[in-house]
């Protein structure tokens, strides 16, 4: 057996026992939330008009196929209680919000999730470049946003202190909508301003949360390495291959690492493969599965898998105890890629808007 | 394949991302485009030499503007990683656009002479001091003290890709000493690159230029992170920057064609005036009218015009008669043939010239289509078809008593007002509703270089200041 042949064997076998893993992980979590005791108000209510019981008809994650797409208007206005399992309700819950850029906010509720999800993203970032005992700057959204507590827990777990900034990203959304670009550039600079406050004034500050709009208006202003920055996490917004080495090379100068994310209030964090030049600076990204999986569809037929390395639709699927969420479209799209030796299941690149909406959503340029 | 990267301080950057340029008709590619990120036009723009020009005289420069002029029209000129004819140049243009082979090469000889007689355009905006004010700062002219200061540091442009002729437009800007960051329009790289390969053949530094091609996003941090600028594009592009005192707009004309009371009776013997108005060029410049005024015989002058526009055929760019431009974008030319329509279902308009033809201005080949010159009489001035601009040939004819003309006619770039009569001169002069005035027999589109045009670039780069000096005893 060649090198290559037994490289492809073990990442098969990983590929195997990762797949087993999410159809048992698959059965508890529907056996959790639709029975009686443990599930939520929402789901045991579902079920009671179903015409078959998903305790007995889901067996492996493929069987979530028999659930209809989730749909987001679900989760948008109240009561936000019907989403505790009951399982969980002793327990202090947070609700957290997605961006807001289109009405009535979808909400989640969350009790550990966000922890134990940036606990399993700390597993991938560098000792070196995000240097345990080391303290943060999250200059990004504040608010009801979930990315604001977690990057301080990920800072914490770390054993770092974390600094935060205001920055409410709808009153950007809104300043965009309504062309009052200048105001919103003021506030823009409002936020850099307070960023490059802390960093001056705290100099165990190495590590950095930022979106790429607020890194580049940083990076415009000063070095982030000569000021002491190992390790930047990026995400909140699109990035481009192109934003990607850009990033790398100009605005880190090669000499910081670049760690991009994406993620969401509604699936967790996801992880991107490690860069290697092959790709071409393509960002793909990996779901934690099997808490969660991202899966990319043909727009046109939402319940076919797009072939790999063609553009499709993202489809999220969240699986734990605080959350079901099955098999829900994102306003995304992006290019499906093959299972990787670290993350062997489906990964996602170069995921932007979708495409195939009527009118272009105004993303959060934060 | 033929790559145009993105050029930063006048070097070659090649990035991640690219569009890819299709030959108009056949669907072919002809060269891919790297697409920059927004970002990096500010950091650049940030980081720029805007002393790069200042070693240099105005007289050098408009020398070396000189050299270029040959360069530009008989040069193997470097472009992306090959290198280009200016036949070459020609065929691009042509392939990438859909405008005819003549029209580009009659765009590229007025590049030429903006480029050769660019001392002659400087003067012009300059009223005709000594140049040697600009390099020192101040100097003194008809026995007064001037001085001088560029307040545009780096002069940014987002270009368009209707008409080549429209970069002579931005170039002076060079011999004015601004540092220059390009925007090209998603179908025309060809133009802005070959003109900065020219000037830098010629002796201008490389540093002095900055090229990338980007998305809408791009444009807007062009024009916000340059201290001067120019944009061109239609009132959705323009619009949102019409009050920033940075940015000159060069958005649609409105041109239009007078005719007095007192030549109004003469006015087949003007008939080919009227039409070249219209028609030179494919109808594709801010300077073509877009509508004839006159105080009678409308219906019979839009007759005419139709009776010649029903001839045009649209044929293929290589053909010497072609003079309609192909829409490699279909859609577009059916969504510009629907708005037509819909406004003439508006009572008080009627298209004369799909009358005399007997079929669509909208015309089909494949993957391309074509508008067929248009004209539409109006009966009623406050139609709605009286004040549209279209890119291709198109003009409506409305009746109007002349008394009222300078008023009613709205904003419009150039009008070419046939009249002797002097009240009439007098009411057009004062108004304010126009930016080039033509009196007399005089096309649209026929500019003199030495005046300037839709605002005056030095004035937009320089700002005058009180300077005194202490005379050496």
């Amino acid at each position: 057996m060649t090198v290559a042949e037994q490289t492809s064997s073990s990442l098969a076998q990983r590929v195997a026992a990762a797949k087993k893993r999410l159809d048992e992980h698959t059965r508890e979590i529907v056996q959790w939330h639709f029975d009686p005791k443990t599930g939520c108000p929402f789901w045991l209510d579902y079920a009671s008009k179903l015409s078959w019981d998903p305790r007995r008809e889901v067996n492996c994650y493929d069987d979530l196929g028999k659930f209809e797409p989730f749909e987001d208007e679900w989760l948008r206005g109240g009561p936000v209680r019907q989403w505790v399992p009951k399982g969980l309700a002793d327990r202090p819950v947070f609700v957290f919000e997605t961006g807001g850029s289109t009405g009535v906010p979808k909400a989640r509720i969350n009790i550990d999730d966000f922890r134990i999800d940036y606990e399993l993203f700390s597993e991938s970032l560098s000792d070196e470049c995000f240097p345990k005992g080391t303290d943060w700057l999250m200059l990004g959204p504040s608010g009801p946003r979930r990315l604001r507590l977690a990057v301080e827990h990920l800072c914490q777990h770390r054993g770092g202190i974390c600094f935060t900034v205001d920055m409410d990203p709808r009153w950007v959304v809104k300043l965009i909508k309504s062309g009052r670009m200048d105001l919103m550039y003021e506030y823009r600079d409002h936020v850099v301003n307070q960023g490059l406050t802390l960093l001056r004034a705290h100099e165990n500050i190495q590590c950095l949360f930022t979106t790429p709009k607020l890194l580049e208006a940083l990076c415009d202003r000063v070095s982030l390495k000569r000021m002491g920055i190992k390790g930047v996490f990026c995400g909140g917004t699109q990035l481009t291959a192109q934003f990607h080495r850009f990033a790398r090379e100009e605005l880190l100068e090669g000499a910081i690492d670049f760690v991009p994310t994406y993620g969401n209030t509604l699936m967790g964090l996801a992880c991107h493969k490690p860069f290697d030049p092959v790709d071409n600076y393509s960002i793909i990204y990996h779901a934690p599965s099997p808490r969660a999986m991202m899966e990319v569809v043909d727009p046109d037929n939402t319940d076919q898998l797009a072939e790999y390395g063609a553009l499709g639709r993202t489809r999220l699927t969240t699986l734990t105890k605080e959350f079901f969420l099955p098999r829900f479209l994102e306003r995304d799209e992006g290019v499906r890629c093959p299972p990787c030796d670290r993350w062997p299941w489906d990964g996602i690149a170069d995921v932007r808007p979708f495409s195939g909406f009527a009118k272009p959503i105004v993303e959060g340029v934060y | 394949m033929l790559h145009i990267p993105a050029l930063r301080f006048g070097k070659a950057y090649t990035s991640v991302g690219h569009t890819t340029l299709l030959h108009h008709a056949t669907g072919e590619p002809v060269a891919e485009v790297s697409q920059v990120n927004v970002g990096m036009i500010v950091r650049d723009v940030h980081r720029m030499d805007d002393t790069v020009l200042e070693s240099l005289t105005v007289r050098e420069i408009l020398s070396m503007a000189k050299k270029a002029a040959d360069l530009f029209m008989t040069g193997r000129l470097p472009c992306g990683n090959e290198t280009q004819s200016f036949d070459d140049y020609i065929r691009q243009i042509s392939a990438t656009t859909g405008m005819p082979v003549s029209y580009c090469r009659s765009n590229a000889d007025k590049i030429r002479r903006v480029l050769a007689d660019m001392d002659v355009i400087i003067a012009g905006l300059t009223r005709g001091f000594d140049l040697d004010i600009i390099d020192k700062g101040y100097g003194t002219h008809e026995g007064r003290s001037l001085s001088f200061f560029r307040e545009g540091r780096v002069f940014g442009a987002v270009l368009p890709s209707n008409s080549p002729g429209v970069h002579g437009l931005w170039l002076p800007a060079i011999a004015l000493k601004a540092p220059i960051v390009l925007k090209p329009g998603r179908e025309e790289p060809w133009t802005p690159l070959r003109i900065i390969e020219s000037l830098v053949a010629a002796g201008l530094p490389r540093e002095a230029f900055g090229f990338y091609p980007t998305d809408h996003a791009g444009a807007g941090e062009l024009l916000r992170s340059t201290n001067r600028s120019m944009l061109f594009g239609g009132s959705a592009t323009t619009d949102p920057w019409k009050h920033d005192p940075r940015v000159e707009i060069h958005g649609p004309g409105y041109s239009k064609i007078i005719l007095g009371d007192d030549l109004a009776d003469d006015w087949s013997r003007h008939l080919d005036l009227i039409a070249t108005s219209i028609a030179a060029n494919g109808g594709r410049s801010c300077i073509n009218a877009s509508a004839v005024w006159t105080p009678r015989h409308g219906q019979a002058i839009a007759e005419a015009l139709a009776k010649r526009f029903a001839d045009v055929e649209a044929l293929p760019v290589d053909d010497p008669n072609a003079s309609v431009a192909a829409f490699a974008n279909r859609a577009m030319a059916e969504s510009m043939s629907a708005v037509i329509d819909n406004d003439l279902r508006v009572n008080g308009a009627t298209d004369i010239t799909e009358q005399l033809r007997g079929s669509s201005r909208l015309v089909q080949h494949g993957r391309i289509a074509y508008l067929l010159p248009t004209a539409v009489w109006c009966e009623d001035r406050e139609h709605p078809l009286v004040n549209r601009e279209f890119l291709f040939p198109f003009a409506s004819v409305v009746e109007c008593p002349t008394a009222d003309m300078a008023d009613a006619i709205g904003p419009s770039l150039v009008v070419s007002a046939i009249t002797n009569d002097a009240a009439l001169r007098r009411s057009l002069m004062a108004s304010t509703n126009i930016d080039r005035l033509n009196v007399g027999a005089i096309p649209t589109w026929q500019l003199s270089w030495d005046q300037p045009h839709e605002g005056n670039l030095f004035e937009h780069l320089y700002r005058q200041r009180a300077f005194q000096t202490e005379s050496a005893a």
